[in-house]
This record gives structure tokens, C-alpha cells and sequence, in this order.
């Protein structure tokens, strides 16, 4: 077990299941060595190849990843034993590999897909991000009695328990509760799983709310429109300057919990300041899930946006249409 | 910042390659990390180390090249070298800046068998 954010394998579950039979990124620790022995017995050259070979790196679903030898078939291929391929004589065994590959780059294809899955259905996905206790499942619950009849959606991520997403039902809308056992972040990968259980509505909002923490969800893309962060006006107007890599990956802040500013010292300029000089862009509404106060601008926000989402998916749908006339025009030519 | 994630986002990405690539063995690795990146090199290096053991890359030596922080100044319209995501632009002293590179992280190169 990892000390530094404690993954470890077998804790991650969905709804208190673990995910049967798949990989899970960041999680490498069921790698096996394909050490089988085969006995051959047969009598012409082994042909080696030499060339390099630059395929597109794989994307292992499955918990046991085929290797080049169990792909190849053949059994002339020796990949899981002896010394490597040094069969040009003077040549050394070492050699260098370009790869430039992102370390991420794994979480980021999953994130990619999730994205394209999303945006095929018309559906506008968010990543709410904020250290524990700011209120973001308040103002879930808030904001799904507010939509009415929107079908919202939602992606519960804690370390344990199952009482968020309890209380995201008792609002009205169906959750799905990630427990991520040990670990700090939510990634792409956990969320494709949980989108395929929730299996949420065409044209639908889907809010994912991750692991209270405002450190490591900042890298891990899960395929959200938005990463928005949320610091309530108890914490303290340099959040931003103590926690920048997340408050420059969002894309808009919500400051949360301002019924209380009457009873606190917190400067909101001075909050709103730091979190520009972070993140120049970001996009800052205030807003209090008790009160009331402010929900509105964030309701409507989030209504304009899911209508740029379906308007997104419909011209896609239009376009393909199009694209299937010519083709049956085309073929009617050919007749 | 979750180094130990990302030591072994790194080990599975090793063994990915090796099965396209063909090699059983990393020696040494190249890593470049982005200043604004967010990660500490030292940090991820004790996780390699931990985590490489009984793999592919059990022994590897891990290099660090760091990229220098770079920036875009709004008001300037000029890039800039900043060394944290909240510097100030070096010219006129605004907060305008905008992260354009040294926020990455690669692995750029390999020495395998």
C-alpha cells in the first residue's frame, strides 16, 4: 500500500461493489511476469525480427494484458524468455527508446473518452473539486431541488461511506457513490465505469463530485466540461495562493456559504484577487445554498450550458444525417 | 502531489512499451517534469524507487530534467518566465500571466535491453 495517497489495489468500489476483472490506472500492482515455459519441438530457424516497431501504445481493459507473445500466436516467438533480441553480432543488447510520452497520458485517453461519450449524448458533465466540509453536497441537493424537472445526475466520490450519494437521492436524483478506499482522487477511469452503471439521460447535467481535496484532483482529467472549485467564505481568502495548481485548473470558482460573511472577517475581493492572480480566466460566482442568496446566477449558469450541450449534440446529429443523405444519393447513382 | 499515483503511472507506462516496443529490461529512464507541474522531484524519485522494485525497471536509474516555468503576460502580450503558477509577471508586475509551459510531465527517453 502506497503511503503518500494509500492507493492500493482491491479498495476502489462502486455502490460497494469492486469493479470485477478490469484494470484500474495508476494501480500496476498485479503485474505478472510471463515466465510459462512451452516446449518446442520442431526443427526450422526461429525468425527473429529486427525492425523497430512503433505501434500505438495499448490500452489494456482487461486485468491480464495480453503480451506480444500471446498476441503473436505463433510459436516460433520467444518474448517471455531468454535474453533479448541481440542477434546482429557487435551489437549491444542496450538501446534507446523515444517515447514522450505524458505520464498522465493514460488518464488522460480515458478522460478523452468519457468526454466523447458525454458530448455524444448531449450531456454537460462538471467536476466539482473543494476541500472537505466547503458544502458541496448542500449545494448539490440545493441545486437539484432548484432544476425541478432537470434530469440531473450525479457521481459521488469519497474515501468511504455511501451517505452522500444517500443524500443526493433523498434530493431527487440518481447518484452513484464512488468509494476510492484509499485513495485521494477520482480518475477517468472510475468515472467511465460508474457513467456505464448510472447510464444517465440523453441531453441530461452530470455532476461528479470528487474527493474532498484540494491537491490531486487538479491533474486527473475525468472528461468534465468544467472543473469548477468550491471554497465557502469559512476557510480563507488565500486558499487559492495555498492551493493554486487547483484553482488554475478550474474554470470557475463558486464561494460558497455567504449568509456567514456577516459574521466572519473574509475579504471577498481579496478572495477573488488571489484567485485571478492564480488563473486569470476563472470565472467566479457567490452563492449560498441556505439562504438562497445567489443561486439563481448558478442555476441559470448551469441551464445555459446544458443548452450549449444538447445544441452541441443536435448539430452533430444533423450533420450525420446530412452525411447519410449523400451517401444514399450516392448510391441511388450507382444503381 | 500524489507521487506515488504517478511513479506508477510511470512503471505501467515501462511496461506498456516493452510489449510494443520489445524490450524486457529499463535501465535508465528520462523524465522531464515541469517547474508548474506540481511535482516534487524528489518525492517522485523515492517513489520510483519503491515502486520499480520486482518489475521491469527494478535498479533503473531515473533522470530529472526540469523545465523552466514559463508564461503568457495578458498585459505585457509578451511570454515571461515565472517559477510558480501565482508569480507575478517579471516586467510590469501584474497578475495577468498565463501558465504556456513547464507544466508538464514525460517521459521523454529510455535505455532498455
Amino acid at each position: 500500500m502506497c503511503t503518500v495517497c494509500g492507493c492500493s489495489k482491491g479498495n476502489v468500489k462502486i455502490e460497494g461493489r469492486a469493479p470485477g476483472g478490469v484494470k484500474f490506472p495508476y494501480r500496476p500492482h498485479h503485474a505478472h511476469p510471463h515466465d510459462h515455459e512451452h516446449s518446442h519441438s520442431h526443427d526450422h530457424d526461429h525468425d527473429h525480427h529486427q525492425h523497430a516497431h512503433t505501434h500505438p501504445p495499448v490500452q489494456p481493459v482487461e486485468e491480464h494484458q495480453p503480451t506480444l507473445s500471446q498476441q503473436a500466436g505463433g510459436p516460433a516467438l520467444h518474448y517471455g524468455q531468454g535474453a533479448a533480441h541481440a542477434h546482429a553480432p557487435g551489437l549491444s543488447q542496450s538501446r534507446m527508446v523515444k517515447i514522450e510520452q505524458g505520464i498522465l497520458s493514460k488518464n488522460d485517453g480515458y478522460a478523452a473518452e468519457n468526454r466523447q461519450w458525454l458530448r455524444d449524448r448531449g450531456i454537460f458533465a462538471l467536476n466539482l473539486v473543494s476541500s472537505p466540509g466547503s458544502g458541496k453536497t448542500s449545494l448539490l441537493a440545493e441545486t437539484i431541488r432548484q432544476l425541478g424537472d432537470t434530469l440531473v445526475y450525479v457521481v459521488e466520490g469519497d474515501q468511504q461511506t455511501s451517505n452522500d450519494a444517500e443524500r443526493i437521492r433523498a434530493a431527487g436524483a440518481p447518484a452513484i457513490q464512488i468509494n476510492t478506499g484509499k485513495g485521494c482522487h477520482l480518475d477517468a477511469h472510475m468515472v467511465g465505469q460508474a457513467l456505464q452503471q448510472l447510464n444517465p439521460a440523453d441531453d441530461s447535467l452530470l455532476l461528479i463530485e470528487n474527493v474532498g481535496n484540494l491537491v490531486c484532483p487538479a491533474a486527473f482529467d475525468l472528461g468534465e466540461a468544467h472543473k469548477v472549485a468550491i471554497l465557502s467564505v469559512t476557510e480563507g481568502e488565500d486558499k487559492p495562493l495555498k492551493y493554486p495548481d487547483m484553482f488554475a485548473a478550474a474554470d470557475v470558482m463558486l464561494l460558497t456559504k455567504i449568509d456567514l460573511l456577516r459574521h466572519l472577517d473574509f475579504d471577498v475581493d481579496t478572495c477573488i484577487a488571489n484567485a485571478r492572480r492564480v488563473n486569470p480566466k476563472i470565472k467566479v460566482m457567490q452563492l449560498s445554498s441556505k439562504s438562497g442568496d445567489g443561486m439563481d446566477v448558478w442555476v441559470d449558469w448551469l441551464l445555459l450550458e446544458m443548452n450549449e450541450a444538447q445544441l452541441v449534440k443536435q448539430r452533430e446529429v444533423a450533420r450525420l444525417r446530412q452525411q447519410i443523405a449523400e451517401l444514399e444519393q450516392q448510391l441511388q447513382e450507382l444503381r | 502531489m500524489h507521487e506515488m499515483s504517478l511513479a506508477e503511472g510511470i512503471i505501467q507506462l515501462l511496461e506498456d512499451q516493452a510489449a510494443t516496443q520489445e524490450f524486457r529490461r529499463v535501465k535508465q529512464v528520462w523524465l522531464n517534469i515541469g517547474e508548474l507541474a506540481g511535482v516534487e522531484a524528489e518525492a517522485l524519485a523515492f517513489c520510483l524507487d519503491v515502486v520499480s522494485r520486482d518489475t521491469l525497471a527494478d535498479g533503473a536509474v531515473f533522470h530529472f530534467a526540469r523545465q523552466p516555468g514559463q508564461g503568457w503576460c495578458l498585459a505585457c502580450s509578451q511570454s515571461v518566465a515565472i517559477h510558480a503558477r501565482f508569480d507575478a509577471c517579471p516586467l510590469c508586475g501584474k497578475h495577468q500571466v498565463q501558465v504556456t509551459g513547464g507544466d508538464e510531465m514525460r517521459v521523454s527517453e529510455l535505455e532498455v535491453e
